[in-house]
């Protein structure tokens, strides 16, 4: 469960990427791709090379979506209904804990090593919780 | 039998190389400890765990963290005899310690992100991708002997 201190601490944290949003996205997902690479069956129809328009547009889109979580941490369920309908009925991402566990690893990272020392176990431990959460969310609907 | 290429071999030995095996240790598993407070269930005698600013500063927790580290590191010698190497230390924790193998993936996941904070951009896409195999591959490894 998300406490007060998590949700200031993401708020914090996630501000301090201001502008770089594209690019922590698409590395993420090139991370993610890279590391685990059954992963890229969600993507046939990409050109998952690196660098790739595709990568970097979809990377600035989950971000914004993670962004648009961040400022409606107090109502996950909503924020990301939508997305929860996507990923249940279009997308079908199985299981989606196995994967968001994966995104969740490279966006965190991503985020360490833009921040070292400033991604502190607390800050660690506040964006695992929220990924998880998110995670939940999307997996709501499944069945 | 897990195949490394040379440059994966290289990637590991290149930060494995510039580790401090005890900071290292310390602070992955203070960060398991606080990210996963119900991995606090096997440490019941190392005292103080009341909060972030103790665990990082309880110095079982230390002396506990570099002892795991450095027996990462015998794993890293011995990349190609990994289930020999960690058969006794597998008994141990199935028999003795009890310990859930889904623990290994989470500490190894943990360590990962503790080099990304101190290797910044050199821990490239490269280098994550090798070492959350090598992470896997002790997980397993450690797992292998389970029953």
């Amino acid at each position: 469960m998300l406490t007060a201190e998590d949700k200031k601490l993401i708020q914090q944290i996630w501000g301090k990427l201001a502008g770089a949003e594209e690019d922590v996205g698409a590395e993420a997902l090139w991370r993610m791709f890279h590391s685990y690479p059954p992963t890229k069956t969600y993507f046939p129809h990409f050109d998952l090379s690196q660098g790739s328009d595709q990568i970097r547009g979809h990377g600035k889109k989950v971000v914004a979506a993670l962004g648009n979580a961040i400022k409606n941490l107090d109502n996950l369920s909503q924020a990301l209904s939508e997305l929860s309908n996507l990923h249940a009925y279009n997308l079908r991402v199985d299981p989606p804990r196995f994967s968001l566990q994966f995104l969740s690893q490279c966006l965190q990272v991503v985020l360490a090593t833009r921040l070292g020392k400033e991604y502190t176990p607390e800050v660690h431990s506040a964006v695992d919780k929220f990924m998880s959460a998110v995670a939940a969310v999307l997996a709501e609907k499944y069945r | 039998m897990v195949h490394w290429s040379a440059e994966e071999k290289q990637l590991i030995a290149s930060v494995w190389g510039k580790v401090s095996v005890e900071e290292c240790g310390a602070e992955a598993l203070a960060r398991l400890l606080i990210v996963y407070p119900w991995t606090q269930r096997f440490f019941d005698n190392f005292g103080n765990l009341s909060s972030p600013t103790a665990i990082i500063g309880n110095p079982k927790v230390r002396s506990h963290g570099k002892k795991v580290l450095t027996s990462f590191g015998d794993a890293i010698k011995n990349l190609d005899n990994l289930k020999v190497t960690y058969s006794k230390l597998s008994e141990l924790h199935c028999d003795k310690l009890h310990v859930d193998p889904e623990n290994f993936r989470l500490l190894g996941d943990i360590l990962i992100i503790v080099l990304a904070a101190h290797f910044s951009k050199d821990f490239t896409p490269a280098c994550q991708a090798t070492w959350q195999k090598l992470v896997g591959v002790v997980a397993h490894a450690l797992a292998h002997k389970y029953h």
